[in-house]
């Protein structure tokens, strides 16, 4: 079960600085996933760890040694690449054993060895086919084959699953948290996809701009985001974030529009007044009852077991989760009532959490 | 990447520095030998540090090629031929790309095949066509009229030897252009022509205000291997040019650089390095200035 | 390929088609045909119209010993040239592609060779291979006559095979470089991983994925040979000494415009067309398999 950690590591590109400096220590035997938008420096953060980029400053840790100067086959890295970069003009068997040919295995062991592997994740039939006559999700297959086949002492995967179609995805999904289960293998695991992070990880790692934002189990995260930036990119739907301002005396929140949602006065919590956000997400969010806040229905998004409604509040967008089943017409007025204790408060400056009206900030 | 790899690292730079000095050596000697007096330059080996001669042998080579006219014949032939590949095969890759007749294709090929063969292979009767350029003409009407009498004509004769036509005709009657702007036409988005045809511009608009402003690129780079490469001729000029005493191009004028004083006696190495200089430098100029468009012509003139 | 969207004004697509196709049909399809008949006829010696004469004129050249040995030394002009530049060009892209310092510098200056005039070339290495002045005449210092390409066929073949070879080998490098620049980082790196080194992955990854454009300059290496070789070979042998460097192109020149013989020539001029079509055919079977990835 080897650690990594990395001490104060950054990487820039010339003058553009894609991480300004990062510490974060990942467990044995864990399945950590990245999480971010696009261009946040997931990959390169992935990459200085595999060694494919050379780090600007701090340390990265394997397993206890500082392997910054390691050469990518001396990290006992394995990596499952965006695109699969497989080697277009060699087999599936060829693929796979390229590692242990280049590790000068004899024949016979490499081609047991293959055979195991390509069994393991379904590719038996097709060790003579070049990548060009495999769909997307064998491609997919090899690659984790290759990255397997070294029992690497760290698995590193950059998106995967995003060259897949909606339903291989979660399909592939599965097989990649079973590989886990069975092996063991600390994993990093880079996705801009919320949804495949919660459902795939041990811990979250939420990035932004070359920062963490938060690490976290998925429950935490979700629950307890560290900031308006998490609260909004994790869930569907994202939270609702409403700009107001704090009453302490009177333990009001006034909205933008006038509007008031009040505190419980026992959990109001211990902050100064002054202009804060709150966030609520959809399903703390009920629709109807004959007091609370107004607000005017702009549609109606249709899950199937759910429905989410789309109002206006305040100026702002806030996204409901809808009781009836009958939604209103657009444009119909309709009652928001906020679950004040599942509130959560954000600083209208640095978007820090600031706790709940509950309590445990 | 992160890679100790200091010996193959220093292997590396060996080799490249290897490669550049084979690559750049016959250059750096001619202009070596350029710069060194009659006796120094015939001195064996000859001394690899420079003389003092370089503009003395630079102006005698200039003067006894005649070179003033010389380079202006091959300056107007390496920008004809450029020129004329430019809008030549722009017009007909339109023809073949943006309407439906039925020769289209036909026609596409017969400009195509003419890739395959060089002027090399076929200069024996090129040159024919070359003292009368209306002679095909000819040929054809007295094949005709050996069936119907009637129609016997006598064309007039177009001698185009020892001219700037007879230099720049033939070379620029292949297709290296018309398949380079082809290729680029077909990835011009269809619903740019809708978009200008729908703002009401004809063939003609769409071909003068769309095409030929997207193509830039592609003209430049074009362009540039054209005038190199028209530029570099030789086999041709020395046949279309009868009377080399009065018309020469750069290259062919290097046929006569390397006299000797006398009978027995060593050429004027110098002075022919010089002159080799001065030919070589227009096109590597055009390349230094234009690499990024000489390279990239290369590669889409060759697909 | 075909555009959906089209114009109808056909005036339009004639007029601009027609320069292009009346210079092809004069100075392409006239002079190659006018060059199928002369190979078929022969001028009387007395005047009058060419009388056919079927096959004998490529009888003739066939049976002509200087013809065959000119073939020969096309041939192996043609391939030591190829070998030479394409191997010598495969070395330095593959190391420039490794993009160490100064790398900009070197790609910048490799492929000016191409630029050079061939007649520029062809002087410059007559010059260095000169036996009484230049570089390998100090050779004759050790014995004298060791080296005289004025009077060794040999080296005054060698000396144009380098001259060639040093030409092309700038443009090959162009090619193999931007081959090399195209196959995709990750599959270096994913090669990185899998433990392979700097030249076994040159070895067993990129120079097998760059197969297509070695076949693609082969062919173009060789047809060059066979055509681009005239320039050089006037300013330096003039096909001598004794016909050492008497090429195929050069001796279709000597037969048609020193000995006036258009029948013997155009005879040769078919058959290193035939040559050239055949390479050339070659060679778009293999642009079919130029890009190895998708
Ligand atoms: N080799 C490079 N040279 C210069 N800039 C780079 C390089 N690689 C990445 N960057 C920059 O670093 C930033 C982060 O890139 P990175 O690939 O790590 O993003 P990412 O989070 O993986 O995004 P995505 O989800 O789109 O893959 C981007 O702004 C990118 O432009
Ligand atoms: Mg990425």
């Amino acid at each position: 079960m080897t650690q990594i950690s990395l001490n104060g590591l950054s990487k820039s590109f010339g003058k553009n600085t894609v991480i300004p400096g990062l510490d974060l220590d990942v467990q044995g035997g864990e399945f950590l996933v990245l999480l971010g938008p696009s261009g946040c420096g997931k990959s390169t953060l992935l990459r200085l760890i595999a060694g494919l980029e050379t780090a600007s400053g701090g340390d990265i840790m394997i397993g206890g040694a500082r392997a910054n100067q390691l050469e990518p086959r001396e990290r006992g890295c394995a990596m499952v690449f965006q695109n699969y970069a497989l080697y277009p003009h060699m087999n599936v068997r060829q693929n796979i054993g390229y590692a242990l040919k280049v590790a000068g295995v004899p024949r016979a062991e490499r081609e047991a060895r293959v055979a195991e592997v390509a069994k393991s994740v379904g590719l038996g039939e097709l060790l003579e086919r070049k990548p060009a006559e495999l769909s997307g999700g064998q491609r997919q297959r090899v690659a984790m084959g290759r990255a397997m086949i070294r029992n690497p002492k760290i698995f590193l995967y950059d998106e995967p699953l995003s060259n897949l179609d909606a339903r291989l995805r979660v399909a592939m999904r599965i097989e990649i948290r079973k590989l886990h289960q069975k092996l063991g293998t600390t994993t990093l695991f880079v996705t801009h996809d919320q949804v495949e992070a919660m459902t795939l990880a041990d811990r979250i790692v939420v990035m932004n701009k070359g920062v963490i934002e938060q690490v976290g189990t998925p429950a935490e995260i979700y629950s307890n985001p560290a900031s308006t930036y998490v609260a909004s990119f994790v869930g569907t739907p994202g939270m609702n974030l409403l700009n107001g301002d704090f009453d302490a005396g009177a333990a009001t929140i006034r909205l933008k529009d006038g509007q008031v949602i009040a505190l419980p006065k026992d959990a109001s919590p211990p902050l100064p007044s002054g202009p804060l956000v709150c966030g609520i997400r959809a399903e703390d969010l009920a629709t109807g009852g004959a007091k609370g806040l107004n607000a005017t229905l702009q549609f109606t998004e249709e899950l199937g077991a759910s429905r989410l409604v789309h109002t206006l509040l305040a100026g702002e967008t806030v996204i409901a989760q809808h009781a009836g089943t009958q939604p209103p017409a657009a444009g119909a007025a309709i009652t928001l009532q906020a679950d004040v204790r599942k509130l959560h408060l954000f600083d209208a400056v640095s978007g820090r959490n600031l706790g709940h009206p509950g309590g445990n900030a | 990447m992160v890679e100790r790899t200091p010996l193959i690292n220093l292997l590396t730079h060996a080799v490249l520095l290897l490669g550049l000095v084979i690559l750049m050596a016959p250059l750096a000697l001619v202009v070596i030998a350029a710069s060194h007096d009659f006796k120094t330059v015939n001195l064996s080996p000859m001394p690899l540090i420079p003389g003092g001669h370089l503009w003395e042998n630079l102006r005698a080579a200039w003067v006894g090629n005649n070179f003033g006219q010389v380079m202006f014949t091959s300056l107007v032939v390496a920008f004809g031929v450029a020129a004329g590949k430019i809008i030549l095969s722009a017009m007909s890759a339109f023809s073949i790309v943006y309407f439906r007749y039925r020769l289209r294709m036909v026609f596409f090929w017969i400009i195509f095949i003419t890739l395959m063969l060089p002027l090399e292979v076929r200069i024996v009767p090129t040159y024919a066509v070359a003292a009368n350029a209306l002679s095909p003409y000819q040929g054809l009407i007295d094949a005709l009229a050996s069936l119907v009498p009637a129609i016997s004509i006598k064309l007039p004769e177009w001698n185009l030897l020892n001219t700037y036509q007879g230099l720049i005709l033939p070379l620029v009657a292949t297709a290296t252009g018309t398949f380079l702007y082809r290729q680029f036409f077909l990835t011009v988005p269809e619903e740019l022509t809708e978009a200008a045809r729908m703002d009401g511009a004809g063939a003609l608009r769409f071909f003068w205000d769309v095409l030929l402003p997207l193509s830039k690129t592609n003209m430049a780079a074009l362009g540039v291997i054209m005038f190199v490469w028209a530029w570099n001729q030789y086999l041709w000029p020395i046949l279309v040019v009868t009377d080399q005493n009065h018309f020469s191009t750069a290259t062919m004028q290097l046929s006569k650089a390397v006299p000797g004083l006398a009978f027995g006696e060593p050429p004027v190495w110098n002075t022919a390095m010089a002159a080799t200089l001065i030919v070589m430098v227009p096109p590597l100029i055009v390349v230094i200035l234009a690499q990024r468009w000489f390279v990239r012509g290369l590669i889409s003139t060759e697909k | 390929m075909e555009k959906r969207v089209t114009f109808n004004n056909l005036w339009i697509a004639a007029a601009f088609i027609a320069p292009q196709l009346f210079l092809v049909f004069t100075f392409f399809y006239w002079p190659t045909g006018q060059a199928l008949y002369w190979s078929l006829t022969l001028e009387p010696p007395f005047g009058g119209g060419n009388q056919f004469v079927g096959l004998q004129n490529f009888k003739a050249v066939f049976a002509d010993p200087h013809y065959w040995d000119s073939v020969i030394r096309s041939v192996i002009f043609a391939i030591t040239v190829t070998l030479l530049s394409v191997g010598f060009a495969a070395v330095l892209a593959l190391f420039a592609d490794r993009n160490l310092r100064g790398h900009q510098l070197y790609k910048f200056l490799y492929f000016l060779p191409y630029a050079v005039p061939a007649a520029a070339v062809g002087l410059a290495f007559r010059f260095t291979f000169t036996p009484e002045a230049g570089f390998l005449g100090a050779l004759n210092h050790l014995h004298p006559g060791l080296w005289d390409p004025t009077r060794n066929g040999w080296q005054a073949l060698l000396q144009i095979i380098l001259g060639q070879s040093w030409k092309m080998a700038g443009y090959n490098f162009i090619f193999l470089l931007a081959a090399l620049q195209s196959v995709p980082r990750p599959v270096i790196e994913a090669a990185a991983m899998d433990g392979a080194g700097v030249l076994r992955r040159m070895r067993e990854i990129q120079l097998p994925l760059i197969t297509p454009t070695f076949f693609f300059l082969f062919v173009i290496n060789i047809t060059d040979s066979f055509v681009d070789s005239f320039g050089m070979i006037d300013v330096t042998t003039k096909g001598g000494p004794s016909r050492a460097t008497e090429l195929m192109v050069y001796k279709i020149y000597l037969d048609g415009f020193e000995s006036k013989d258009y029948s013997l020539a155009a005879a040769q001029s078919i058959i290193l067309m035939l040559l050239i079509v055949v390479m050339t055919v070659l060679q778009f079977r293999f642009v079919e398999r130029r890009v190895h990835y998708s």
